[in-house]
Parts: C-alpha cells; structure tokens; sequence
C-alpha cells in the first residue's frame, strides 16, 4: 500500500484532480469502433453497474450502431426507462432513441435461458423429462453459479445471431464479481468431471466383469452419497445428470467458447467502480484477475465522483471562515445586550469588504477570533454594530445563510479528498487503467434523457462541476 | 431480543460495516457475540483491521464493559468437511469425496447446498452450549447476502428438504428452518436514503414477509448530516448575490467586487446549495416511503472521515444509544 498523498494539499488551480500518470479513457472510440462488439461491465454491487451498461448502449445506439443491452437485475425504473420492464427473455427495441443506430434491451430469464438450451439440444421426450426433474427445476431456478453460467450462455447466443453491431452486458450482483468468470467453468467441469462419471456410473458400467473391482468403489462412494443427500435426490440427480450428458455432448465445450469469446479480440471489459474504498479495491483485484485470464481491460469507470467549482476554496478555510461569520455574529449578539447608539453610518459594502487575500499561494489560515482587528483582513470593524442580529436583519440572515454554505462546502471539500486518496490508491496500483470519471447524481435515472445524460459525462470525462 | 441477528441490504450500502456495528453493541456487559461472514469477502478482517480470518472462531475486538466479539469467516467447502467429521465421522470419505470434485460440486454447483452449509453453521453457533448447558454466544450477527439475494439464501432450507425428502439432510434442513423462522432470528436491512436501495429494501421486506421470514428493522446508514435548514433553503432561492458575495468577503474569503475573489465563489456555494436541497427533498421522500414500512428504524451518520476502527465504535455506541441492542 502506498502512502496517502497530504490530505490537505491544495487542488492544482485549474480545477483539475487528475493525476498526471492515470491515463483517460475514452468512450466514444471504443463505441463507435465497429471492431467493437462487446463491451463488458462488471465490478461490485451498488456501484451502477446496470446504469452504465444502459448509458453506454444509449450512446452506442445514438452514435448509429446498432447495439443490444443485455441486463441482468435491473433496478425497476431504469428498466422501464428503456421499456423492458416485463420479463420475456427476448430483446426488445427502444422507443425514442434519437440518431441512425437502434437500441435493443432484454432482461434476463435464467430460467428461461436454460430451457432454451435444454429445448435446442435435446428431442422432445428428453426435453421434458429434464426439464420435469425436480434438481433441474431448483439448479435452473438461479442456486449457486446458473445466474452467472446464464448470462454468458445468453451472451453467447446474442453473439451467435449476428444481428447486432454491439452487445453491451452487465454482470449479475454476485457474492464475488468474478463468479461469472469461474461459473461456467464449474459447471462446465462438474458436468464433464469425474463425479458425473461416478453418479452415472451403475448404469455405464454395470455388467463389465474388468470394472467389478471401480464398481465397487463407486457404489460405495454412491452409497455415502445417498446416505447424505437421501436417497430419492441422488436419484433425481442421476437422472438429470444421465439426461444432460447425453443430450449436451460436452457442457465443457460451451462453457469453452464462451470463455474463448470473453478472450477474443472485439471484446472490452470495463470495470465500474466507486470512489468508495472497498468498490475500488474490488475493482483492482479484478484489474488482476482480467490481466490473469487474459481478457482484453480497456478501463475504469468511476462513477458518483463528486467535484466543486469552487474547489480553491479548502476545507480548512471554509470552516474558519464560517466560523468568523458565526463568531461575529455572536459577538454583536452579546454587544446588543447593553443598551448602545447604533451607529447608522453608510459605507457598509466598503466596511464588508475584506482584500483579496486568498489564494494557495498566500498563507492560507485565517485570523483566529482573537487577533487584532487591524491585522486581520476576515476579522469584523468593532464598529460594525449596524449588524444588530434582530430577526428581519437581512444582512444577518445572509451571514447564516453563507456561514451554511461555508459548512456545506467544507463537508464538499472533505468528500473531495476522501475521494481522491481514495481513487489514488487504486491508480499508484494501477497506473496502466484508463480512467473515466462521471460526476455524481442527485437523484436516480428514470428516462432515456437521464440516461443519455449521463452518456454525455461518461464521455466528457470529467465530473461537471456544480 | 432474538439471538440471531441476520444483516443484509443492497451492495454498497454498508452492511458489513453494520454488522460489525451491531456485534459490538451487542457484546456489551460482559456479552459474548460471533460476528460471521459467509460470502468470503473478508470485510470483516478488512473492517476490524486484522489480518484474513480463518475457518475459525477467533476473538477479533473487546466490546465496552468487557464483552467480546468473535468473528468466523465460513468456508463452506471446510464446513462441509466439518460437517461430514461431526455427524457420520466421515472425515476419510470427505477427502475421497473432494478428490472426485463432489465438495467442489457440493459447494459451488449443487442447487443450494453451499447456503445449507452457511445457514446450517450460523444456527450451530446459535445452538451451541457449553457443558453448564449456558449459550457459547449471547448472540451471532451474521452479515449476510445482499437484499435481492437474502430470502432465497435463508429460504434454502425449505427448498432442500423438499429435494432431499428423506435422510439426515432432510433432517438438517428442517432443523435449520425452524432456527430461522422463529423469533430466535431477526433479519435487518440496511439501506441508504437513495431511491434504489429504499425500493430494494421494500421489496426485500415483502419477499421476507412473504416466506414468513422475522423482519426485523431497517437501518438507514450513512445519513448526512443537516447543513442548512428549512428558511437557508428558502433563502438560498432568493437571495440577491452581492449581499453572499459581501457576507463572504466579511468573513475574510477576499473582494466582494465583481471578480473579486468572495464574488467568485457566490455562484459554485449557491450551485451547491441547490444541489443540496435537491438531494435534501429526495431523501425526505425517501424517508416517507420507509415509515410507510412500519418496522422501527434506525440511522447511523456518515463518517466525515471515512470508515476506521474508531467509526467502527462509535457506530457501536450508536447503536446502543438509538436501543437496538
């Protein structure tokens, strides 16, 4: 782990936070690349994961491709801003896309989606028996490894059809990001593994005098099996595993290709990411693992990054500063006790005014409360009891109002840093990650004018500053 | 108070962190708690400041007045192991068994056997009794599969001894589910004051209410602070900007002139301002859709800082203080 960089260090003047080696990433090229055809989005849950992959479709479509989304849990609202918001495992056109492309969408049925290859690759009678069996019914109702193993099947089969410039996918909420890199596998070389052979073994072997002394290994092995799951489910899985292996010929095969498809040249991973610490730190361990497999990063989207137009104003200053509007006020509160003239004398912008004394270069603390007033720039005229803090005093109001702002922009400010040591962390890691920052939402996307909004900071590249 | 204290909520709302909270408040008075993971995140570790937790109950904080937490990170191809050595001494089998690939096949791919493992072990730590007969933990917070994932993950049970209709999986499903649907367990969700996690939370709650799972409360972490109230927010709608640009020249941030440096800041703090009351009016809607839950609720503050131990404690304390533990 590198050191945090000084927290208190002053932004660069521009307003920019970006570090010198954490090259940009660029999206339009990627989108409108036609050598482009899938694009990968995957990190942790509650990063915007299913957003991005809809904006960046959006952005594809309107940029004249012709681009299908292929969602997995979309949150309601932002599946009904693209209209799929009933399920039907087929992609469906977007309404109200603007430019020459076309915008597909789909959610994904898991269950439907294993139907379908069991349909395809089975007869009819054998379709049904499996699809009839109870282990069946509970493997493909989305347990341990189908909703991952799904997904990449569904995106093998929009790959295969051919029909669209660019497949855009989200990855499922799973208990680790990678599961849908290893699932397949898994289920893959269960399927294709010794303990299929095992499970289906009385049937395969019974008879054989050579394999007498394996057989009973195996029903021993069978046998302690049965004795843990019960009798009636071992069966149910034999039969369903009997049923797949000589319908699929090979899960391991598809399993492969899909892999083989996540490896090929024209597919880009994007990792979504947070500035929070552990979305990044899940974003760099996966950062490793796509360079381990061999799979084609073309870099981080940081989203919800938040920025300020004013951020040569720190922290630091911001707080004493409000405090000398606060302590100020109090003071004249405390001087209005004693009866007093009140001096009506004019001039007052001019006596509210302080120089321009502000700037990272000049000293940046502000005179503490105590120090004498002609010294101190921030430090109120003593004869400023014009000030009198009376409820319909506009000018007192304001000074809470902008003591308020002060505040708000000190936590702004605070957020800021947290962000940026947050974010550098992750690039000293990985200075090799395209970046792209999106600026953080108020509120939620519910329509394509939202989404398409937030294609345009994707492709700006720069959080826009309130 | 049920001793199984099951946490969850949507990815990124910090339940983790909420779990650790809730250990710590628990583990008061001389209280023992067991903080358990079971998605092999290591959060726990990562929260607690400790190296990776083992398959293996270890004492990982001291609570106030002299209580402990335990943490257990649950592997569930060792408690599959465990499990095959404690109930049919099957501990040899268990290795053949993982050289063909069934562990691997039991744990990853099998429909729902890995979150038989993990529930199966939350309830034997609930269960468990020293030879007085008195609970090894008062309590056991088990940080727990995100909100769209956690009725499924509980309800495994159910499912898996309606699989396996008959032998000592049967037998330990059912046991399990009775822990769970009883008033021993009470399952939390965390969420933030953003429309995604709250509608997530409310869907949550109906699929637990309907497979009559105990909801227990809802905890709103990470509230930000109120930085301008009701008559700032007003205000802030008209306010001329001379007279921002004056108040912060005052306050010593340079000219009120326009240019000057007080002058240049009025438009960025308004803009934030607004940004402000925005997020301000959404969490309030926010808030009206999760009374309308009628579960009690708790906040917990966003740390200026960020998460560390010290936050880790004084969430704690929180906790405490707001009574859910």
């Amino acid at each position: 782990m590198t050191p945090d960089p000084d927290p208190v260090q002053e932004p660069a003047q521009d307003g920019t936070r970006r570090l010198a080696h954490a090259p940009a990433l660029d999206v339009d090229p990627l989108l409108d690349d036609p050598k482009t055809r899938i694009v990968v989005c995957c990190g942790s849950g509650g990063v915007g994961k299913t957003t991005t992959a809809a904006a960046l479709g959006l952005r594809a479509a309107e940029r004249g491709r012709k681009v299908v989304v292929l969602t997995i849990d979309p949150a309601r609202r932002l599946a009904q801003s693209m209209g799929i918001d009933s399920l039907d495992n087929v992609p469906r056109k977007v309404k109200g896309t603007e430019g020459g492309g076309e915008l597909h969408a789909m959610m994904l049925d898991m269950k439907r989606t294993f139907d379908e290859v069991v349909e395809a690759h089975a007869d009819a009678e054998r379709a049904a028996a499996i699809l009839a069996n109870p282990f069946y019914q509970s493997l493909s109702a989305g347990f341990a490894g189908t909703q991952e193993y799904m997904a990449m099947e569904k995106l093998g089969q929009l790959r295969a059809r051919d029909e669209w410039d660019l497949i855009i996918v989200d990855t499922p909420p799973s208990r680790s990001a990678l599961d849908f890199l290893d699932a397949p596998k898994r289920l893959g070389s269960f399927l294709d593994g010794k303990l299929i052979r095992l499970l289906t073994a009385p049937a395969k072997l019974g008879g054989r005098a050579g394999m007498a002394f394996l057989n009973v290994g195996m029903s021993m092995m069978t046998g302690t099996l049965g004795k843990l799951l019960g009798g009636q489910l071992l069966k149910d899985v034999q039969t369903f595993v009997a049923a797949m292996d000589t319908t699929f010929g090979g899960f391991r095969t598809r399993a492969d290709a899909t892999y083989k498809l996540l490896q090929a040249p024209g597919t880009a991973f994007l990792v979504v990411a947070a500035p929070e610490r552990d979305a990044l730190r899940e974003a760099a361990y996966f950062v490793e693992r796509l360079a381990a497999e061999d799979m084609p990063l073309v870099g981080l989207v940081l989203n919800r990054v938040h920025g300020s137009g004013a951020d040569r104003l720190s922290a630091e200053r911001a707080l004493a500063a409000a405090e000398n509007l606060e302590t100020a006020y109090a003071e004249t509160a405390e001087n209005l006790e004693e009866p007093r003239i009140v001096d009506q004398g004019g001039g007052k912008a001019g006596l509210r005014n302080s120089p321009d004394t502000y700037g990272s270069s000049e000293s940046p603390a502000p005179a503490p409360s105590g120090s004498r007033p002609d010294e101190s720039p921030s430090s109120r005229p003593e004869d400023m009891t014009d000030e009198s803090p009376s409820s319909d005093d506009p000018d007192r109001t304001v000074d809470q109002l902008t003591a308020g702002l002060l505040r708000l922009h000190a936590e702004r400010m605070q957020l800021l840093s947290r962000e940026q040591r947050t974010r550098d962390r992750f690039t000293a890691r990985h200075p090799e990650v395209a970046v792209v920052e999106v600026a953080a939402l108020p509120g939620d996307v519910h329509d394509l004018t939202g989404l398409r909004d937030i294609g345009d900071r994707l492709a700006a590249g720069r959080p826009e500053l309130p | 108070m049920s001793r199984l204290q099951v946490v969850s909520g949507k990815g990124g709302t910090g339940k983790t962190t909420v779990a650790a909270a809730l250990a710590l408040a628990l583990a008061t008075e001389g209280k023992r708690t067991l903080l358990v993971e079971v998605e092999g995140r290591q959060g726990i570790a990562q929260l607690f400041e400790t190296e990776a937790l083992p398959y293996e109950e270890r004492k990982i904080a001291v609570a106030q007045g002299g209580g402990e937490v335990y943490a257990l990170a649950i592997d569930p191809e060792l408690a599959l192991l465990d499990y095959l050595q404690m109930f049919y001494k099957l501990g040899g089998a268990g290795r053949a068994l993982k050289k063909l690939g069934a562990i691997d096949f039991a744990t990853t791919v099998a429909p729902g056997l890995r979150d038989v493992l993990l529930t199966g072990k939350a309830c034997e730590a609930v269960r468990r009794k020293d030879k007085a007969g008195r609970f090894i933990y008062d309590y056991v917070v088990m940080d727990a599969p995100p909100t769209g994932r956690i009725t499924r993950f509980l309800n495994v049970n159910d499912e898996v001894a309606g699989l396996a209709k008959i032998g000592p999986i049967h037998n330990q499903a059912q046991a399990v589910m009775r822990v769970l649907k009883s008033e021993e367990t009470a399952v939390h969700l965390v969420t933030l004051l953003e429309e995604m996690p709250v509608q997530e939370t409310a869907d949550g709650i109906a699929e637990l209410r309907a497979a009559r799972l105990p909801v227990g409360r809802v905890i709103v972490n990470m509230v930000r602070p109120e930085m301008l109230d009701a008559a700032d927010l007003d205000l802030v709608r008209t306010v001329p900007r001379t007279a921002v640009a004056q108040s912060l020249s005052a306050a010593g941030l340079g000219g009120a002139r326009r240019g000057g440096k007080a002058e240049q800041l009025v438009n960025p703090l308004l803009a934030q301002a607004a940004e402000y009351a925005e997020r301000h009016a959404l969490e309030h809607e926010q808030r009206a859709v999760l009374a309308e839950l009628d579960l009690p609720r708790h906040e917990l503050p966003l740390l200026a800082e960020g998460m560390d131990l010290a936050g880790l404690y004084e969430l704690a304390n929180e906790l405490r203080e707001q009574g859910m533990s």
